[in-house]
């Protein structure tokens, strides 16, 4: 029989094939805090197949908004989404990265002025999407180091 | 309209503003007289030192009739009270008809053309862009050379932190000019910036020789080379020697070699070289006033 060290959930979502060392950022980026009032389960350098190490996160009784879980694909392009119904698989689809992310990460430039203390929060334009490669709206710096720079 | 950068404009909007900028040169000299801007009030926000850029703005704007008011230093302004940029912003563009921006903070000018609704020329935002000083060389290089095209333009100092030579080579390579870029191997042209250029299907040459750089050249730019860039003082005179301008250097130029320089110089261009016909550093810097006079006119709604 196969061992599960953690249990299927009834309802909500899956994020799977993480890459390795991600999930807590993945979390942040599809903006899952502590103040959830459903249970989060990390699980954090498992085997796969296809990866051979990966991260998978589960949120139950809340299924995210696919434009949210797009963001995903910035730090983990090979992610898969889960829609848990029932303990069945409701819907099922890989990220894309989106052209435009605003709000989950800073501007690697320094000099910067969303870095400052303005009213703004950073916005990027998706330049390259494999590899990822973001470019600053407001300096014009381009940066591939997003996991680094997530808020 | 704003004009935050260079790469906002294609070469049909850049060649308009230089054909209203032309227009514009005898009224810059002072031989015409314009009341096109007339009633209109510039906000000029220096957060940086500048003289030509400032200058040549209040300069453009007088010649057309319209007025300044601003600052040159956040000192005794709000600004040194903690304001944000956002918030200045905000209140100019209720007191002026557009605003002028130099700020040390990159993406300063982007910022502020996303809170304002009057139209913000970007007149340098630290490291990143400074439009009209690409849009006044571009002027000076068609004006000299009646064309952009098919130059060979060497682009000489610190190309890897020179805002003005980023901002510059990539318009020169929109027009099709031919370029060379001479620095010493640790200041030279970026990556990224090299790929934007090779992108638009010009191959620019690199070379850490000054000498052979001038034999081909028609255009050569000279920019400064910055002492604090290097460790060690012994190896910037080192440096500083090999890129100096003097006459023995020019031996072997072109005779109608067009020597632009974006201002102010320290040792890079010998002064002896000020008397020749090469030297066009001067002229280059009152150009600043009919470009700027030409993007003013048509941000404001007003043409010659």
């Amino acid at each position: 029989m196969k061992e599960f060290k953690v249990t299927p959930i009834r309802n909500g979502t899956v994020i799977d094939h993480i890459d390795v060392g991600m999930a807590l950022k993945v979390l942040r980026i599809v903006g899952v805090k502590e103040d959830v009032n459903s249970t989060v389960s990390v699980l954090m350098h498992v085997p796969s197949k296809k990866a051979g190490w990966k991260d998978i996160v589960k949120i139950e009784d809340r299924e995210l908004d696919p434009k949210e879980l797009d963001k995903v694909a910035l730090i983990s392009p090979d992610a898969t989404i889960n829609i848990i119904r029932d303990y069945n698989v409701a819907e099922k689809f890989t990220v894309k990265v989106p052209s435009r992310v605003k709000g989950i990460m800073k501007c690697s430039n320094p000099g910067c002025i969303t870095n400052k203390n303005e009213p703004v929060e950073a916005e990027f334009e998706v330049e390259s999407k494999k590899p990822v490669s973001l470019r600053c709206i407001y300096c014009d710096r381009s940066t591939t180091d997003i996991s680094d720079n997530i808020v | 309209m704003d004009v935050v950068s260079i790469r906002d404009f294609s070469r049909e909007q850049i060649e308009h503003v230089l054909k209203v900028a032309e227009k514009m040169v005898p009224i810059a000299k002072g031989e015409e007289k314009s009341n096109l801007l007339e009633g209109k009030l510039l906000g000029s926000l220096f957060y940086e030192p500048s003289t030509r850029t400032r200058l040549s703005f209040e300069a453009a704007m007088g010649r057309l009739g319209g007025r300044t008011l601003g600052f040159d230093e956040p000192k005794g302004s709000s600004v040194a009270k903690g304001e944000t940029l956002a918030d200045t912003i905000r209140m100019v563009d209720g007191y002026s008809d557009a605003i002028v921006l130099r700020h040390p903070q990159e993406g300063a000018a982007r910022l502020a053309a996303h809170f304002a609704d009057k139209p913000v020329l970007n007149a340098g935002d630290g490291a990143g862009q400074h439009p009209t000083q690409t849009m006044l060389d571009l002027f000076t290089i068609k004006k000299l050379k009646s064309k952009i095209e098919g130059n060979h333009v060497a682009i000489l100092g610190d190309l890897k932190y020179g805002r003005t030579v980023h901002s510059l080579s990539e318009a020169l390579s929109m027009f099709g000019a031919e370029l060379t870029f001479v620095a010493p191997p640790t200041l030279q042209m970026p990556k990224e910036h090299l790929k934007r250029i090779e992108s638009m299907g010009i191959k620019p040459k690199m070379s850490s020789s000054l000498e052979d750089a001038i034999k081909n050249a028609d255009v050569l730019y000279v920019t400064r080379i910055q002492k604090e860039r290097f460790p060690d003082p012994a190896e910037y005179q080192k440096v500083a020697g090999l890129y100096k301008v003097d006459m023995n250097m020019l031996k072997n130029a072109k005779k109608d070699l067009v020597i632009m320089h974006p201002l102010p110089r320290v040792t890079e261009i010998d002064p002896e070289v000020d008397a020749t016909e090469h030297a066009k550093y001067f002229e280059q810097a009152f150009n600043g006033v009919p470009v700027r006079m030409a993007l003013l006119s048509l941000v404001l709604g007003g043409s010659k």
